[in-house]
């Protein structure tokens, strides 16, 4: 996934920890798989840095969550602490942050210094917008990566590239959730609207199930004609329906039909509860249900009838305990609120929510 | 195949009532090569040796999460004080004076100390401090500067960016309005326009995107909720969708939840989703909601602690996303906080437990807003309930406000 958890993304693809300890006072052996001619030479021995004395991290006497932090690690980001604290506006500084980025991309302090130098050093954007291309690629599920690269965009006021990059990234990963958050935030803030249905239908083809581009299918459809004119409605309700007949238990599908009837009233579709209850036949899923009882309630709110409503309760009995039995207790939920909304009187020594009778009491009142 | 009831009975723990559904139980079977479902055992002994050692020393695998240490302490400690395990005080007062090192001299928690100060480790880095739950951890926080920086991060449309200079997304609503309630430097200046700012968040799906136009997903889902909930705004949410939308993100096979539409199940979604029930449950009843369980969360509680207790954990110690994953101290303390949920049921006046397996077997329960113990948010709004609200100094806001902070009465969960 991408998104929240990925503040530890990098955890599914973390190694165990050892079983024992490891010091980082005394020498540490040099990671000869990487550095195998030890061509890499640390900062401290640098001369051209021989002016600039390293900080170490400070922390504290008793430190808890202490990293066994590599040899180089700590180098690093001790003389990036150093030019941190000086506010040091230099190359060398630049080119140490690109370094402390490759050893944590995560560290959004060393982001935020890398672009107070790019304007203070006033550094070529175009370079920089291949350097994080590489590293987008590199690590795309990272959120420091995606805010740089909008950033750099920003001060290009330059989109050109975007469509085509992200849509590389998306066929790495279809549901890279900040690829598709830049592509949305690129495409409203510079109006690129006018090619995105047809990347859309393209993605479904080659996957009908990426919720990610029914998302996208909205965004673009909300955004630009909307859902008003029967036109587009039309289109969009027989469009479902042909991915249904397709593919009828993908759950999208029908999270989008209903997303677009949901509101307009899905029960004033002409024809469609029709369509729906023929497909029960040969495409039935717990999805196809669900709808109907969606379709009965809009029904109901409308003009209450009891055999619309003993449909409705049929159905919630029928998904709870048979077709989507581990949602039991939301479709008996449902149908309690159904049967309370819509039903005869409540007062009338029905069972409450936990199946215990109410108390005598209040049953001789009714 | 198909299981012999018989077999099943065998297995199945007597404290619970026999599911008609055995399409779950095929599937686990078919992931664990045994003939008979064991009675699933929490490894406590475990868990506890891989936190109790993690809250000391990290191999340099985490070097990936420098910037974020003050999530690894409260991931492990909330994870211990779920598993009951006590903090000696040695070592609270130790993660107190770590934590102070990662506060920023302009206010809210860094990743590590010398960093910047960003919304994520100072939500963390509170939650932390209020599960030691001592004055000097009390006192680790400056409430005024904590107020400055939130401002420092307030946008004109209602949004707050996790940083300066960094991006927005809901997560930072959840944690601005986390850190500001129980610490009590909430006033409604503050969050004005947040409410409205999340509700564009919710989609035709009916579950949240991080911004607004964005696909449904668990965390976001989360974030934008429990932030609305500390607002006393959840009732702006279409609830009925939402609901349809959480319950909807449950696997029938797995019994874990998926993070969203389409995509594989995650131990972790066991809080982000499955946390959104207690949420929703509190929320349909302060509407007058009447047909509400008196027992029962609205999701499969028997089926998630089956996935969570067979599936993700490592016998090492240590939970993980699904088999094969790796484990890691995210993983641990997510699955362990779904794993309470799903055996807690809590309303003003009810408690009704459901354990899995052994009496041994059951956990702390968890605030479904803060993801601490109750008692923990109890004390802390207790504690800075008796403390005035900072004046902020919003001379480095984003927006120029006037006027007095006012107090503001925070929505308490079950009366905190």
């Amino acid at each position: 996934m991408s998104g929240l958890e990925e503040t530890s993304n990098e955890s599914s693809e973390l190694k165990e920890d050892n079983d024992f300890d490891v010091e980082v006072e005394g020498h540490v052996e040099v990671d000869y798989a990487s550095d195998p001619f030890r061509l890499y030479m640390f900062y401290r021995d640098r001369k051209e840095w021989a002016d600039l004395e390293p900080v170490p991290q400070d922390d504290g006497p008793n430190p808890v969550v202490k990293i066994a932090y590599s040899e180089k690690f700590s180098d690093v980001y001790d003389y990036f602490r150093a030019l941190l604290k000086k506010d040091e506006r230099s190359d060398r500084a630049f080119a140490l942050t690109a370094e402390a980025i490759e050893l944590n991309a995560a560290n959004y302090t060393v982001w935020h210094y890398r672009r107070v130098l790019l304007q203070a050093l006033q550094k070529d954007l175009r370079e920089e917008m291949r350097y994080i291309t590489d590293i987008i690629e590199e690590q795309p599920k990272n959120y420091q990566v995606w805010h740089h690269r909008r950033m750099v965009v920003e001060w290009l006021n330059d989109p050109s590239e975007e469509l085509e990059f992200i849509a590389d990234i998306l066929s790495q990963d279809a549901k890279n959730y900040h690829a598709w958050q830049h592509r949305q935030w690129v495409i409203q803030e510079y109006k690129l609207w006018d090619n995105e249905l047809e990347f859309v239908e393209k993605l479904l083809e080659e996957d009908v199930r990426n919720n990610s581009v029914w998302n996208q299918r909205h965004f673009v459809i909300s955004h630009t004609t909307g859902y008003s004119s029967p036109a587009i409605l039309d289109r969009e309700v027989q469009y479902c329906l042909n991915q249904i007949r397709k593919a009828p238990h993908n759950e999208s599908a029908w999270n989008y039909l209903k997303g677009i009837l949901q509101d307009r009233g899905m029960s004033s579709h002409p024809g469609l509860l029709e369509q729906v209850l023929e497909l029960k036949e040969t495409h039935c899923s717990p999805y196809l249900l669900a709808f109907l009882v969606d379709c009965y309630e809009d029904a109901l709110e409308n003009n209450n009838q009891k055999e619309t409503l003993n449909r409705a309760l049929e159905v919630c009995e029928y998904l709870a305990q048979e077709k989507d039995t581990i949602r039991k207790e939301y479709w008996l939920f449902l149908q309690r609120s159904l049967e309370s909304r819509f039903g005869p009187s409540a007062a009338s020594g029905e069972p409450l929510a936990d199946g215990t009778e109410p108390p005598a009491g209040q049953q001789e009142l009714s | 195949p198909v299981v012999p009831s018989g077999l099943l009975l065998c297995c199945r723990p007597a404290a619970v009532k026999p599911r008609a559904a055995m399409q779950h139980y095929r599937f686990l079977l078919i992931l664990l090569p045994c003939v008979c479902l064991p009675r699933p055992t929490l490894l406590r002994e475990q868990h506890y040796q891989y936190l109790k050692k993690g809250l000391r020393h990290l191999s340099d695998s985490y070097e990936c999460l420098d910037a974020s240490r003050p999530w690894l302490c409260y991931w492990i400690l909330h994870s211990l004080e779920l598993l009951e395990e006590p903090i000696p005080a040695a070592v609270a007062s130790d993660v107190c004076q770590f934590l102070a090192r990662c506060q920023s001299p302009t206010g809210g928690f860094a990743g590590g100390p010398g960093q910047h100060a960003h919304l994520a480790p100072t939500y963390a880095a509170v939650n932390a401090l209020c599960i030691i739950g001592t004055e000097e951890a009390y006192n680790v926080i400056d409430r005024e500067k904590l107020l400055d920086f939130l401002w420092s991060v307030k946008q004109p449309d209602g949004s707050f960016v996790m940083h300066v200079g960094g991006e927005v997304d809901v997560r930072s609503a959840y944690c601005a309005a986390s850190v500001a309630s129980l610490t009590n430097i909430l006033t409604p200046k503050l969050f004005e326009d947040t409410p409205s700012w999340i509700l564009r968040c919710q989609n035709w799906e009916g579950g949240l995107g991080g911004v607004p136009g964005l696909e449904a997903h668990g965390g976001y889902t989360f974030c934008g909720t429990a932030a609305l909930v500390i607002l006393g705004k959840e009732h702006m949410l279409d609830l009925k969708a939402l609901l349809r939308w959480v319950v909807s993100r449950q696997m029938r096979f797995e019994g874990g939840f998926q993070g969203r539409c389409n995509k594989l199940v995650d131990g972790c979604y066991s809080f982000w989703q499955a946390g959104l029930l207690p949420l929703l449950h509190r929320a349909f009843f302060k509407e007058g909601e009447s047909q509400l369980s008196r027992q029962r969360w609205m999701f499969e509680q028997q089926a998630l602690q089956e996935y969570i207790l067979l599936c993700c954990q490592n016998p090492a110690g240590g939970l993980l996303d699904k088999p094969g994953k790796s484990r890691d101290f995210y993983h641990t303390c997510y699955c362990l906080s779904g794993l309470s949920i799903a055996q807690h049921f809590g309303n003003v006046d009810l408690h009704h437990e459901l354990i899995l397996g052994k009496e041994e077997n059951r956990l702390a329960p968890t605030h479904p807003v803060y993801n601490i113990c109750p008692e923990k948010v109890a004390q802390a709004l207790q504690h800075f309930h008796q403390l005035p609200v900072p004046e902020a100094d919003q001379r480095h806001g984003a927006s120029s406000w006037v006027g007095p902070a006012t107090g503001f009465r925070v929505q308490m969960f079950n009366g905190g």
